[in-house]
């Protein structure tokens, strides 16, 4: 678990750095991200309640970052398709891992399978929404196909997501909680229900269930980690200092 | 989008480095990234931490970027005009007849 905490703070490094690269400036990110002015996904915004939520979220949410990622290795800029390439491989791993626990959870007690199936129903629309509003109310992705920056509509990614990810939960045993999820022999894909967008919007507005905290927490680890930043800032100005007198 | 104005005391932001990794011996560091450390000890270390975390590389440098001189990508075409008309440089200028064995 700590090995996929230390893996995803390094992906927000990567892109940080790739961020960086069009001259962005670290600080300035960091502090739009604590005072709620920078965007960051829709699903960070929701509770993790149980043991089962951690199984789920590598499968459901990594799972669906893959599915979204995969292609941006292809992106037409440089510093952000080699960042994805790196974040794809290290998913991978969340994913499987996050598999693996809920197989284990399903072979145990009917009360482990409920836990299973309880984070399955939380998480699963949310995982939907993380491809983001459907594409004819996407305002970005006309231009970021054209760039291709972006590879594949919002809406193709998210059909992907649900075609794979159904197998997956019949081999687990849980019940997708959508009612109008079925195949489509003519489409040749999954049909499913519709998502709530005005839940999506609230939650991207900064309303959903855990923005509030989750902003917090950013902020207090960046006020509380401040006087590491002096103080190793201030060790490089001395020990260049005794080295300059030294020279 | 309004934005809190930063904030106006001194900064203490650490510098900007260029992190190259050689992934095993017998290759060439290759660049693989950036980071923000104090000096160039912590810089090795975050390099360490942040981009060999699956046994990528043998060998780390980092540099501050700040210290990198490069060549601009809008002169790209002038700044290598001086090679662009010099076919002559390579092996496949020259016509050898097949006959002619291990040319």
């Amino acid at each position: 678990m700590l090995a996929k905490v230390q893996d995803e703070a390094g992906h927000g490094m990567y892109l940080y750095s790739a961020a960086e690269t069009l001259g962005a400036d670290r600080a300035d990110l960091t502090h739009r991200l604590i005072t709620g002015t920078q965007k960051y996904s829709s699903i960070f915004n929701y509770p993790t309640l149980t043991f089962a939520d951690v199984g789920v979220i590598g499968w459901l949410v990594d799972g669906a970052a893959i599915c979204n990622q995969v292609p941006l290795c292809r992106s037409s800029y440089g510093p952000y398709a080699r960042a994805m390439i790196r974040i794809c491989k290290e998913e991978s791993f969340h994913q499987r891992q996050g598999f693996e626990l809920l197989m284990t959870m399903m072979r145990g007690t009917a009360a482990q399978r409920e836990m299973v199936q309880d984070a399955t129903n939380r998480w699963w629309w949310p995982s939907l929404m993380m491809f983001g509003p459907p594409d004819a109310e996407s305002p970005n992705t006309e231009q970021s196909m054209r760039w291709r920056i972006k590879r594949h509509t919002n809406d193709d990614l998210r059909q992907r997501f649900v075609d794979m990810t159904v197998p997956q939960a019949e081999a687990l045993g849980v019940t997708l909680p959508d009612p109008a999820l079925r195949w489509n022999a003519d489409r040749d894909h999954y049909d499913f229900g519709e998502i709530d967008w005005a839940e999506f919007k609230r939650v991207i507005a900064g309303n959903g269930p855990c923005n509030a905290q989750r902003i917090e927490a950013r902020r207090a680890a960046h006020d509380g980690g401040a006087w590491v930043r002096e103080a190793a800032a201030a060790h490089a100005a001395k020990a260049a200092a005794r080295a300059e007198a030294a020279a | 989008m309004t934005v809190e104005p930063m904030p106006v005391e001194p900064r203490s932001d650490w510098p900007l480095f260029e992190v190259f990794l050689r992934s095993k011996r017998g290759l060439n560091h290759v660049h693989v990234g950036s980071l923000h450390a104090a000096d160039a000890t912590m810089a090795l270390h975050h390099a360490r931490d942040l981009y060999t975390r699956r046994n990528e590389g043998v060998s780390i440098w980092v540099v501050k970027a700040a210290d990198i001189t490069a060549s601009s990508p809008d002169e790209k075409d002038p700044f290598f005009a001086p090679s662009g008309d010099k076919v002559y440089r390579h092996p496949t200028f020259y016509e050898i007849p097949d006959s002619v064995p291990h040319i």
